[in-house]
């Protein structure tokens, strides 16, 4: 399932500095949980997304380590604060080892 | 030193496992962990903290859920009902507008969901919710 992955992000295109803009992200992926048995009765391994990071220009905007509580496609929702034009970046973690990033620019008026 | 077959069979085996060994260590990823862990036994407050749930949840696979901690640099989330509690660690960083995180998880029945944030000053305080869950979301 990992080639499905692929990560969506909504960042408004432009913001005034110092003002807390939304940030909304998605990104498919299966979050097997561990807990879940196939037909045979035999538990189906995890493998689950298990960090996500937010930066904006290297500085931190939100670090979040998941669980497999977390449902199938890891959808989070925050605010972040932009002082100058700048990139984010979204940075998703597999427990396969694989890294999955998006980068939205903003520009600030 | 001669090798018998068993021996072999032996050493391969363990080559094999000290060969995935950095691998696995490689890839070791923090888990959320307990309450206890994340507190060290520290004295826990209520209130201060904000979740947004909704009372009845039709589908236990994806809860919506959001947490707001004003002041918090750390909020942890839990299900004490699901076979594995702990949901999801926040960390804010120095460019969060404010503490709040909006996710959506899976929930195997109804129970509480609670969290606990760390804040600034090092306290710790916690909130829980009550969620009905109809259908629940771990499989199995």
């Amino acid at each position: 399932m990992a080639n499905k992955v692929k990560p969506r992000v909504k960042v408004p295109s432009s913001a005034s500095a110092g003002e807390a803009i939304t940030i909304k992200t998605l990104i498919s992926h299966q979050m097997e949980s561990g807990q879940r048995k196939d037909s045979d009765g035999n538990v189906i391994p995890r493998s689950i997304i298990n960090r996500f990071t937010a930066e904006f220009n290297g500085q931190t905007v939100i670090d979040v380590v998941l669980a497999p509580a977390i449902s199938t496609n890891p959808y989070f929702e925050f605010e972040a604060v932009v002082p100058e034009s700048g990139d984010f970046t979204f940075t998703w973690y597999d427990d396969t080892g694989d890294v999955y990033t998006e980068t939205k620019s903003v520009e600030v008026s | 030193m001669t090798f018998t077959r068993r021996k072999l069979m032996a050493l391969g085996a363990s080559a094999a496992a000290a060969a995935l060994l950095p691998i696995r260590a490689f890839a070791a990823v923090e888990e959320v962990g307990a309450i206890a862990d994340f507190t060290g036994g520290a004295a826990v407050g209520e209130g201060g903290i904000t979740i947004d749930a909704p009372e009845i949840a039709e589908n236990g696979n994806t809860v919506p859920i959001s947490v707001s901690a004003p002041g918090a640099v750390e909020v942890r989330l839990y299900a004490d009902g699901n076979p594995l509690p702990g949901v999801a660690t926040f960390r804010f960083g120095p460019l969060s507008a404010s503490q709040t995180a909006s996710t959506r998880i899976r929930l195997a029945g109804s129970q509480n969901v609670v969290a606990v944030a760390k804040m600034a000053d090092g306290s710790f305080m916690q909130a829980s919710v009550p969620v009905k869950v109809t259908i629940g979301g771990c499989g199995g």
